[in-house]
């Protein structure tokens, strides 16, 4: 029989989900390395704008923790709604975050970009990148990794200074009081867009 | 000492402007239903100039114009730049943008085209509004002012001087002055064409456009003004606890 404290230990550690490695900065920064690469692909491809984001939204699938991002920008509302009102609203959550974004990195046409370096913050890693564009001066955009969804993905990036969770969480808070609080209305609204 | 000796400055200009912000506050706007209004009145410019006539995105300015012209105004900006660059105590943006500007005006065809890029000298972009921040004057209220846009009351001030402060202003002549800000507004109305899209999106897009570009501009002015990100967002930690 296994004595009260081996009980206790064993039932916490089962409980406490495994982390599978231990969040580096070699991996974080070749994962941005990649997805980098891939962006510049997409951006050089001279594709339609409707096919460059259905590109792009499935960058976001591969390297993006996208159901973490969706669930932030939502706040605490994300408490209130159904398990089936979460599965509508991440999914028209990646499809607006891929379109709005995307037509963003459609700008970046004729430039490229560069990753610069890799550093520890707090409990993540940001994985930094210079964009050069033609004629103008180069953007910086940060990536910043976690491992916590069980792989090394990005959940947060920043251009020249501009949080994309804060600024969408306000977004989505928007769009929510403009539809009466309504989960249903802003997943059918985010996912038009 | 420079600087010593001008920090007793900022408390003039803070005089002149900049409420200060309560603490634990990001956003400091007590003017937000006038603001709001002057947003009304910006968005409705914009739109009357926005988009293309054939319904597409894009700059509405070919490169080959606006490229040049973006040039020139920047390169008569520079002057000014470097007084702020020396206001600021930071000698080595004042010398690499004297250095720009001398090697733009003249192999550079009067700022036409801007070969100091090409050898490395990028342009220290500041002005008085970053001065003041420099001093430790406060940001102040949000401001959002019709034409120009969203701003603070130290930005805005800080706007104003740089017209007095230019030294341009002391060696053109009238005529040559006109000429000079007459290419100032064409470069910034070239500016804006080219990222049009950025502007137009978050004005005919967003739910409330107003909350969006005053976050907008707010997190980009801080940045640029080196100071640190009020919240390192961590959403792992808000959704699923800190791990141990």
């Amino acid at each position: 029989m296994l004595s009260r404290r081996q009980m206790i230990v064993f039932t916490a550690s089962s409980l406490v989900p495994m982390r599978a490695a231990a969040l580096s900065m070699e991996t974080s920064q070749a994962m941005v390395t990649s997805l980098v690469a891939e962006v510049n692909a997409v951006i050089a491809s001279g594709k339609s704008e409707a096919a460059m984001i259905s590109d792009f939204a499935g960058l976001f699938d591969k390297y993006s923790d996208v159901p973490t991002i969706a669930r932030y920008c939502l706040g605490a509302d994300a408490r209130a709604a159904s398990a089936a009102q979460m599965r509508t609203y991440t999914a028209a959550f990646r499809h607006y975050i891929a379109s709005k974004y995307g037509r963003r990195f459609q700008e970046f046409v004729g430039g490229e970009i560069t990753v610069e370096g890799a550093e520890a913050v707090k409990s993540w890693i940001e994985v930094e990148t210079t964009v050069k564009l033609r004629g103008r001066s180069p953007l910086r955009m940060d990536f910043h990794v976690s491992d916590r969804s069980g792989s090394h993905k990005f959940f947060n990036f920043i251009i020249e200074g501009v949080n994309m969770l804060l600024t969408e969480r306000a977004e989505i808070g928007a769009i929510l009081d403009s539809e009466g609080r309504s989960m249903d209305a802003l997943s059918a609204r985010i996912g038009a867009i | 000492m420079l600087t010593k000796t001008l920090s007793s400055l900022p408390i003039l200009f803070c005089f002149a402007a900049c409420s200060i912000a309560p603490p634990g506050t990001d956003i400091h706007d007590p003017f937000e239903q006038s603001n709001r209004q002057v947003h009304a009145f910006n968005k409705s410019i914009a739109a009357s100039f926005g988009g293309n006539d054939d319904g597409s995105d894009g700059p509405r300015i070919p490169e080959a114009i606006s490229l040049p012209v973006i040039n020139v105004a920047e390169n008569l900006s520079l002057p000014g730049i470097v007084v702020n660059n020396l206001l600021q105590a930071d000698l080595e943006g004042g010398v690499a943008n004297t250095a720009r500007f001398l090697v733009n005006s003249t192999v550079g065809v009067l700022g036409l085209f801007d070969p100091a890029d090409a050898i490395g000298l990028t342009e220290v972009d500041t002005d008085f509004g970053a001065t003041l921040a420099a001093w430790g004057v406060p940001e102040g209220a949000y401001l959002e002012l019709a034409f120009v846009g969203p701003t603070t009351e130290r930005d805005a001030t800080g706007d104003i001087v740089d017209i007095f402060l230019d030294p341009l202003g002391q060696v053109l002549s009238d005529d040559e002055a006109l000429l000079a800000s007459a290419f100032g507004i064409a470069g910034r109305v070239a500016k804006i064409d080219q990222s049009g899209d950025v502007i137009g999106d978050v004005l005919n897009e967003s739910a409330d456009s107003y909350a969006q570009t005053r976050l907008i501009y707010l997190q980009n002015r801080r940045f640029e003004l080196g100071q640190d990100a009020p919240a390192a967002v961590d959403p792992y930690e808000e959704l699923f606890g800190v791990i141990e």
